[in-house]
């Protein structure tokens, strides 16, 4: 479980989150939704560590981990998996040397031990025969299954994703969405996804908070958004007509 | 002033971060490896070609400045090789190396930012500035030496076979010249300032690569600040060094 209380970030002098205290439930699939800009990826850097938040508190369990030193966060950081909007997958290495970096770094397993691990995580995300592609010999929807085998190559406690669908058509966004849903399950992880896609929400949105110029305006799950009295999540949500018309259907 | 003092600062801050104790020294040897490769071994021919054309030119120079015939032919030889050892070999080399591995350095970890790639090191608990600096600063501090002895020798080959060719000194002359009155020491002044150049190259370039904002533009922008800073360093650093040492 992670728990964020009062977390207030700002750049230069511009606040860009404003007092959010939520709790991201383990074994649940935790969305961060709201507009670009709106303040998803700062809220979502802040938790990991990525920036240091002005105020407030970040809970691992019972570590107040924003407050921890370097050496301290390393502990805590090696629960944790993360897959960035851009994959993050490293140039210079294959597909089988990024899955096995995390291993190379972290565990005194053999070569052979290692070598089965990463086969294990690459097979999981259905990625077969790529282990010795390049980064840029991968499809989009490939970069991310590898992205995420090297999130889970040591069975994190934790796993982040900053909009896992971004860039990618819907039919590979649902897989990778139905993915994350089946390991978070698989490995009872509290798993937080920032994305602005109301698919992603609509199939995998467990718990979901809203968030709007940088304040928390709602929180939920996927079938109490759909009645929801707020404003701008309605304004978020029933962005286009065809949603438009299909709310106006469902309140008749 | 405030700008550039916390510009000094990162640095110091980055440099704490890079000399910290490594997470696995297996990881970070093989990175080394890697590095001594990259910046070391594939820096070996453009140092020898530019090497041996300046031992030429400095030989034809030095017989075309010395026609008098007061001025013993072996002055050619003697001016080739103490101008190689003293300036040539590790200052001139180290410009050259600030513009090819010093833009190198810079725009592989400017990307690393600007794609997020440090920001996956830093999540998987891996000190990012350790892992990506410390590999590239040993590895040039132990290769730029063997760069510069490489130098020393193909710039004065390369000045022997230009006197030769062009019929400005016998090649006897010549190597009369060459083991006139050495000073060995004149080599280790040399490998000392090649070894501050190597830090000054590496660790200004990865400086600038580390903090990068934005995207390929800023990633360009860092490549040059770093040749530029580490060029204007190296010949700063190269008065007080001449100064220190051969006073």
């Amino acid at each position: 479980m992670i728990t964020v209380k009062n977390l207030n970030k700002s750049f230069n002098g511009h606040r860009v989150l404003e007092n959010i205290s939520v709790v991201f439930e383990t074994g649940k699939t935790n969305l961060i939704i709201g507009q670009s800009g709106s303040g998803k990826t700062v809220l979502l850097k802040s938790i990991v560590g990525l920036h240091d938040a002005d105020s407030g508190e970040v809970w691992f369990e019972d570590t107040l981990f924003n407050k921890l030193p370097f050496l301290e966060k390393k502990v805590i950081r090696s629960e944790m998996g993360m897959l960035f909007q851009g994959s993050a997958l490293f140039d210079s290495l294959t597909v089988e040397q990024n899955v096995q970096f995390p291993l190379d770094m972290f565990t005194n397993k053999t070569n052979e031990e290692k070598i089965e691990r990463v086969n294990f995580c690459l097979k999981r995300v259905n990625i077969l025969n790529s282990n010795q592609l390049f980064p840029s010999e991968l499809s989009g929807g490939m970069k991310k299954r590898v992205a995420i085998a090297r999130a889970i190559a040591l069975n994190p406690k934790y796993l982040f994703c900053d909009e896992p669908n971004s860039g990618l058509d819907p039919l590979t966004a649902i897989v990778i969405d139905e993915l994350i849903k089946e390991l978070t399950m698989e490995y009872s992880m509290t798993t937080i996804i920032n994305t602005h896609d109301m698919n992603s929400v609509m199939e995998i949105g467990e718990k979901i908070i809203f968030i709007s110029k940088g304040l928390k305006c709602w929180e939920g799950d996927k079938n109490e958004i759909l009645i929801s009295d707020c404003g701008p999540l309605n304004d978020f949500v029933f962005a286009n007509s065809l949603a438009k018309r299909l709310r106006s259907e469902y309140r008749k | 002033m405030i700008k550039f003092l916390t510009l000094v600062g990162n640095y110091f801050i980055l440099l704490k971060k890079v000399f910290s104790k490594p997470e696995k020294p297996s990881v970070y040897y093989k990175q080394t490896m890697r590095e001594l490769v990259f910046l070391g071994l594939n820096s070996v021919g453009i140092i020898a070609i530019i090497s041996f054309f300046m031992g030429a030119v400095i030989t034809l120079q030095t017989a075309y400045n010395t026609e008098n015939p007061i001025y013993p032919k072996y002055l050619i030889g003697l001016g080739c090789r103490d101008s190689m050892i003293l300036e040539f070999s590790s200052t001139i080399s180290a410009l050259i190396l600030a513009g090819k591995i010093g833009s190198n350095i810079a725009s592989e970890i400017g990307t690393m930012r600007v794609t997020e790639q440090i920001d996956a090191l830093e999540i998987m608990g891996v000190n990012s500035a350790s892992y990506l600096i410390l590999p590239k600063l040993v590895a040039t501090i132990i290769f730029n030496p063997i760069l510069t002895l490489l130098a020393i020798a193909v710039g004065i080959t390369g000045g022997g076979l230009a006197g030769w060719f062009s019929g400005v000194v016998t090649p006897e002359s010549y190597i009369y010249g060459i083991q006139y009155e050495f000073i060995p020491y004149y080599i280790t002044y040399s490998e000392i300032k090649t070894v501050f150049f190597a830090f000054i190259i590496t660790s200004i370039s990865a400086f600038q690569g580390y903090y990068v904002e934005g995207g390929s533009l800023e990633v360009g922008k860092a490549s040059t600040k770093a040749v530029v800073y580490s060029s204007l360093l190296i010949l700063l650093f190269n008065v007080i060094l001449t100064q220190l040492l051969l006073s």
